[in-house]
C-alpha cells in the first residue's frame, strides 16, 4: 500500500536515450515509444545522430540520441527539454546537459564513466560535479558489471552481453513509467528468431533492469495516463513512412501505378526504402546511378503514364533542377520530395534545417513554376503527399514536397485514414484525338495538357525541353515564348483552387501572429497554445501551400496587429511573403542551428513582441 | 481464333510532319531512313514505340518520327529510356545519342543502363566532334584533333565505344555506317529484335565540323579493304577479292590473305557473336586501321536477363504470396492499436 501512495501523476515527460552511436539507443527509444503508444499516450519522438555511422568512440561528436515525448494530453513537439536522461558514457552528458530540465533525473552507466571516457568527453573530473548538477536526481547504475553478471551463466561473447546494456537501462525506464515488457520481449523473439541465445540475454537484461530499479528505492514511479485520442485505430508513423505510404494511397485512388526512382541521401532514404519494400502494392521502385537518373527515370515513367515521384535532400535537389525544369516544359506529372537537412553544400547531413524553401520556388534556369507544398508533422506527411500527387496528374505539373529531417525522421502516433474517405483522384489521360493529338492543349479551367501514354494508337506525339506550340511543334517564335511562359504560370497559379485556406489558432483578431510553415508547426502551435493560456491574445497560422499560397491570406494579415514569421533559416519564407503580400511588416523569428525551435525561446520572442509598444 | 495483326508499313508511316532541321549532307538523314526503313520491317505497331534523346544534333530525331518521342536533356536519355522501359515493358524503347550526349556527360547513365540490361535500343551517332555547339573535340575524338577547344590538338585518349559497351557488360554490340543503308536496316532490326540493352555505333558524318572524318575506313574507294562486315557463323573474311581474313596469333588478331604462307579458308577465325566470353569481340571491336579493319555488323549479342522483365517478375511473385493487397491491408499491418 504505502508503495502505489509514492506513485506521482504527470502529464507528461520527456525521455532522452543518449549514448555512442553503436549503443543502440535508437532502438531503445523506438521500443519505449512503441509501448507508450500501445498504451494509449499521445507522443512525439526524435532521433538525433551523428552523420558518421560509428564515430568516434566516447566523443560527443559520436552521441546519438532519441527523445520521446509522450503524454496523458495531446503532444505536438518531440520536448525539447528532458526530465530523464539515459546516458551511457560521459559524453552523453557533455551533449545533453543543456537540454535537460532542472532537476530532472539522469541515469548513468557508471562503468562507463572510466578516466579515459570521462577524459574523452572533454572533463577533467567526474562529470555530474564539473557540470554542477549534483543535485539532481542522479542515479549511477553499475550497467556493464551488472549485466555481465545477469547474462554470466548463458554462452556469450562479452561484445554479445555488452550490447544488451542499453535493454538493461530501457528496463529501467519501463519500472519508472509503470510500462509492461510484453511488447519488447515480442521484438526480440521476432528479431533474432535465429539466435535463441541473443533472445534470452535481451529478455534477462531488461528484467534485470526492471528489477533493479524496484530495488534501489532511488527512482519515484511515474504515472501517465493515457491521452483522450479520438476513437480509430492507430498506429505509429514516421515522416519518411507516411510520405511513402501517401504517394501508394495516391496511386491507387489515381488507378496508376507507382513509380519511385531515387538516389539514397540522408535523411530522405527512408522514403526509397519504404517504397522498395512494396512490391506487393505494385510499386516499382528503381535506385538509380545518380539524383539526376534518380529523376529521369521517374520522369521517362511519367511519360509513360505512371504516378511518378523522386525523393533527396537539398544537395540532391540541387542536381535535379534541370529535370525538374524539363518536367515543367514537358508538362508531365511528377512530385519531388526534398527532405530537408542543414545546407549549403554537405552542410549537416543529418540535422534538420528550413533552408531550402527559396531553391524549392526558384532553384531552375528560367522561368520554371513549380507548384510547392510543405508537410508539417510525421504523420501529415501521408496527406500531403497523397495531395501533392493529387495535383501533379490532376494538373499536369511537377510539385515540390518539402519536408525536413525533423519531420522524416520524427515520428507519432497516426489514426489510420481508411481508403474510402479519401478522395478520387482523375488524371486527364488522352483517350483519342480527332486528328493529330496536340500536345499542348489545355483545358479552359485549369490549363492542364492531356496525359497521352506510349501504347494508346493514334496519340504518337513528341514532347520535350525544346519550347512549343500548342500543337507541340518546335518554336522560337519570341510571342509563343511569351505566351507560354505566362501559361505554365498561370496554370501553378490554378492549383490555388485545391489549396485550403489558412487556418487560424486562436483569436483572428490577435494582438500577434505567429506565422510558420512546414515542420516547425509543433513547436509553435505549442509555444502559442501555452501563450493562450497564459492570458496573451496570440495566434498561429502555419502555411502548408506555398506556391500557391492560400486565397485568405490578406484576410487572416488584416486583422492581427503584429506579424511574426518564424522558420529555421535566415527569412527565406518572411522574404517570399514581403514580395507577394508587400503592406504588413513582417518581424522575423530565425534559427540555424540544425535544430527545431524550442517552445522557451519562440515564447521569449512573442512576449518581447508584445510587450514592444 | 484471332488472328495476331501484324501492321502493314512502309518507311513513309514513321515520318512525321515536322520539318526536318539537320545540315544537308549530314549522315543523320541517312540514318533517319534506315530506322523508317527498318521499323516498318519489323512491324511493331507504332503506338508502342518510343524514341526518347538528350541534346545534340541526333537527339532531334524523335521529332521526325512518328511515334511517341520525348526530347529530353543533355546526357540523361539512358535514364529517361529506362524509366519508360521499366514502367511499361511492352514497348520498344529507342535512344537516340551521340560521342558527347553518351559518352561526355551522359557517360553515367550510359553505362549504367548497359549494366542493367534494360532492354532498350541505343543509336550511339559518333562523328567524334560536337556539332552542335559548332566543332568542339568530343570523347571519342582521336588524339592530336584540332578543334575550336583545341586549338594545338588534343592531349586525351578517346574512348572506343565497343571497349566501354563491353567493359560495362554489355550484351549487343553492333557497328554500322551511316550512309550503309542495307548493313544499317539489317542492324537496327537485330538490335531491336535483342532483348537487352543493345549498342549500335553508328559511324557517322558531320558535313560542317569534322567532314570526312570516317572516309579514311568507309570512304567508297576503300572501305571494302579497310572494314570487315562480321555475320555470326561466317569466317572472318573481307577485301575487294574476298581473300583477306583474320586469325588468331598468340593473344592477338592478325590479318591474313588466303592462298598465301599456307593460309585457307579454314585457318580464319569463325565469327561468334553470342559467345558470351568477350575476349574475340573485344578485340574486334576494338580494330583500328591502318593494322586492322574496322569491324562493321553485329560483334556481340549474347541472350541475358533484362533489369525490365526481372522488376515485372519480382512484383508478380511478392503479389503471389503476399498478404497485403490494397493500401487499406497496409495501412492496418503490423503494430496498430484501438482507440475506443
Amino acid at each position: 500500500m504505502s508503495k502505489q501512495s509514492q506513485i506521482v501523476e504527470k502529464e507528461a515527460v520527456v525521455i532522452r536515450f543518449s549514448g555512442d552511436s553503436g549503443d543502440g539507443m535508437q532502438l531503445t527509444g523506438t521500443l519505449f515509444s512503441d509501448t507508450a503508444a500501445l498504451y494509449g499516450n499521445d507522443l512525439a519522438t526524435f532521433p538525433d545522430y551523428p552523420a558518421e555511422i560509428r564515430a568516434p568512440q566516447g566523443t560527443v561528436g559520436g552521441v546519438s540520441g532519441f527523445t520521446v515525448h509522450f503524454g496523458h494530453s495531446e503532444i505536438n513537439t518531440p520536448g525539447d527539454y528532458a526530465d530523464v536522461l539515459i546516458a551511457m558514457n560521459p559524453a552523453a552528458i557533455k551533449a545533453n546537459v543543456k537540454w535537460m530540465k532542472e532537476g530532472s533525473t539522469v541515469i548513468y552507466d557508471k562503468d562507463s564513466f572510466s578516466d579515459k571516457l570521462i577524459e574523452k568527453a572533454g572533463y577533467s573530473g567526474d562529470p555530474i560535479v564539473e557540470e554542477k548538477i549534483e543535485h539532481y536526481n542522479i542515479i549511477a547504475a553499475p550497467i556493464s558489471t551488472l549485466v555481465k553478471e545477469a547474462l554470466k551463466d548463458l554462452d556469450l561473447d562479452q561484445k554479445s552481453i555488452a550490447r544488451t546494456k542499453n535493454m538493461f537501462a530501457l528496463g529501467m525506464v519501463y519500472w519508472m513509467f509503470e510500462r509492461k515488457l510484453d511488447y519488447t520481449e515480442e521484438y526480440f523473439e521476432k528479431k533474432f528468431k535465429a539466435k535463441p541465445e541473443v533472445v534470452k540475454a535481451n529478455k534477462i537484461a531488461l528484467r534485470a533492469g526492471y528489477y533493479y530499479a524496484e530495488t534501489i528505492e532511488a527512482l519515484t514511479p511515474v504515472r501517465i495516463n493515457p491521452a483522450p485520442i479520438a476513437k480509430g485505430t492507430y498506429r505509429n508513423i514516421s515522416g519518411n513512412e507516411a510520405t511513402a505510404w501517401g504517394f501508394i494511397a495516391a496511386a491507387e485512388k489515381a488507378g496508376l501505378q507507382l513509380f519511385i526512382g531515387s538516389y539514397p541521401i540522408t535523411p530522405a532514404t527512408g522514403i526509397l526504402e519504404a517504397l522498395s519494400a512494396r512490391k506487393d502494392l505494385g510499386v516499382k521502385s528503381f535506385q538509380a546511378e545518380d539524383e539526376i537518373a534518380g529523376i529521369c527515370t521517374a520522369l521517362g515513367a511519367s511519360f509513360a503514364g505512371y504516378l511518378a515521384v523522386t525523393s533527396t535532400s537539398g544537395p540532391g535537389l540541387a542536381l535535379k533542377s534541370e529535370a525538374i525544369g524539363l518536367a515543367v516544359m514537358a508538362e508531365l506529372p511528377i512530385v519531388v520530395v526534398n527532405v530537408q537537412r542543414g545546407g549549403p553544400s554537405t552542410g549537416l547531413p543529418t540535422k534538420t534545417e528550413q533552408a531550402d524553401l527559396l531553391q524549392a520556388l526558384y532553384g531552375r534556369n528560367g522561368e520554371c513554376p513549380v507548384v510547392v507544398i510543405a508537410a508539417s508533422t510525421p504523420s501529415d506527411c501521408f496527406h500531403f503527399a497523397f495531395e501533392a500527387a493529387r495535383i501533379a496528374v490532376e494538373h499536369m505539373t511537377p510539385v515540390l514536397l518539402l519536408t525536413d529531417g525533423f519531420l522524416g525522421n520524427g515520428s507519432e502516433p497516426w489514426r489510420i485514414p481508411k481508403m474510402a474517405d479519401l478522395p478520387k483522384i482523375n488524371p486527364p489521360v488522352a483517350e483519342k484525338s480527332d486528328g493529330p493529338f496536340m500536345a499542348y492543349k489545355r483545358d479552359a479551367a485549369r490549363l492542364a495538357r492531356q496525359w497521352a501514354v506510349p501504347g494508346t494508337p493514334g496519340l504518337e506525339h513528341r514532347i520535350g525541353g525544346l519550347e512549343k506550340t500548342e500543337k507541340g511543334t518546335v518554336s522560337y517564335v519570341p510571342e509563343n515564348h511569351e505566351l507560354m511562359v505566362k501559361l505554365r504560370e498561370e496554370k501553378v497559379q490554378r492549383v490555388v483552387e485545391k489549396v485550403p485556406d489558412l487556418k487560424v489558432y486562436g483569436n483572428e483578431s490577435a494582438d500577434l501572429l505567429v506565422v510558420g510553415w512546414g515542420g516547425s508547426y509543433g513547436h509553435l502551435l505549442t509555444a502559442v497554445r501555452e501563450l493562450q493560456a497564459e492570458g496573451y491574445n496570440v495566434s498561429l497560422v502555419n502555411f502548408n501551400y506555398i506556391k500557391p499560397l492560400p486565397g485568405n491570406v490578406k484576410d487572416v494579415f488584416d486583422k492581427v496587429k503584429k506579424i511574426l514569421v518564424c522558420e529555421i533559416n535566415l527569412g527565406q519564407f518572411a522574404g517570399y511573403l514581403r514580395m507577394n503580400h508587400q503592406k504588413y511588416n513582417y518581424n522575423q523569428l530565425n534559427k540555424v542551428q540544425g535544430h527545431p525551435f524550442t517552445v522557451k525561446e519562440i515564447k521569449e520572442e512573442c512576449i518581447k513582441l508584445l510587450e514592444e509598444k | 481464333m484471332a488472328e495476331v495483326q501484324v501492321p502493314q508499313y512502309t518507311a513513309k508511316d514513321f515520318k512525321s510532319d515536322q520539318e526536318v532541321r539537320w545540315c544537308p549532307g549530314c549522315g543523320d538523314h541517312a540514318v533517319l531512313s534506315s530506322v523508317q526503313k527498318a521499323l516498318a520491317d519489323l512491324g511493331i505497331p507504332k503506338e508502342k514505340i518510343a524514341f526518347i534523346s538528350g541534346i545534340g544534333c541526333s537527339s532531334r530525331f524523335p521529332y521526325y518520327m512518328n511515334c511517341y518521342g520525348f526530347h529530353g536533356i543533355h546526357g540523361r536519355a539512358s535514364a529517361i529510356a529506362s524509366g519508360v522501359k521499366v514502367a511499361n515493358p511492352d514497348l520498344s524503347v529507342w535512344q537516340i545519342t551521340g560521342d558527347g550526349d553518351a559518352l561526355a556527360i551522359g557517360g553515367n547513365h550510359f553505362i549504367h543502363v548497359i549494366r542493367r540490361n534494360i532492354d532498350i535500343n541505343i543509336l550511339l551517332f559518333n562523328n567524334e566532334i560536337y556539332g552542335l555547339t559548332k566543332g568542339q573535340y568530343s570523347p571519342t575524338s582521336l588524339k592530336g584533333l584540332v578543334t575550336k577547344t583545341s586549338p594545338f590538338g588534343t592531349v586525351e585518349e578517346p574512348f572506343s565505344v565497343g571497349e566501354l559497351v563491353i567493359g560495362a557488360k554489355g550484351k549487343f554490340f553492333a557497328r554500322t555506317v551511316d550512309t550503309n543503308i542495307a548493313l544499317s536496316t539489317l542492324i537496327y532490326g537485330e538490335a531491336a529484335k535483342h532483348k537487352g540493352t543493345s549498342v549500335v555505333e553508328v559511324l557517322q558524318n558531320c558535313v560542317i565540323f569534322n567532314d570526312g572524318v570516317h572516309d579514311v575506313v568507309a570512304g567508297k574507294e576503300v572501305r571494302d579493304e579497310r572494314t570487315i562486315i562480321l555475320k555470326h557463323g561466317q569466317p572472318m573474311k573481307f577485301g575487294k577479292d574476298g581473300l583477306s581474313g583474320l586469325i588468331l596469333e598468340g593473344l592477338k588478331l592478325k590479318v591474313v590473305r588466303i592462298g598465301e604462307n599456307g593460309i585457307t579458308e579454314k585457318n580464319l577465325l569463325v565469327h561468334d557473336s553470342h559467345e558470351n566470353n568477350p575476349g574475340i569481340q573485344y578485340m574486334l571491336a576494338n580494330m583500328r586501321y591502318p593494322e586492322y579493319p574496322v569491324a562493321l555488323g553485329v560483334i556481340r549479342d549474347v541472350e541475358w536477363p533484362t533489369y525490365d522483365e526481372a522488376v515485372k517478375e519480382q512484383i508478380k511473385s511478392i503479389k503471389e504470396t503476399s498478404k497485403i493487397k490494397c493500401m487499406d491491408d497496409l495501412l492496418n499491418s503490423g503494430s496498430v492499436w484501438t482507440v475506443g
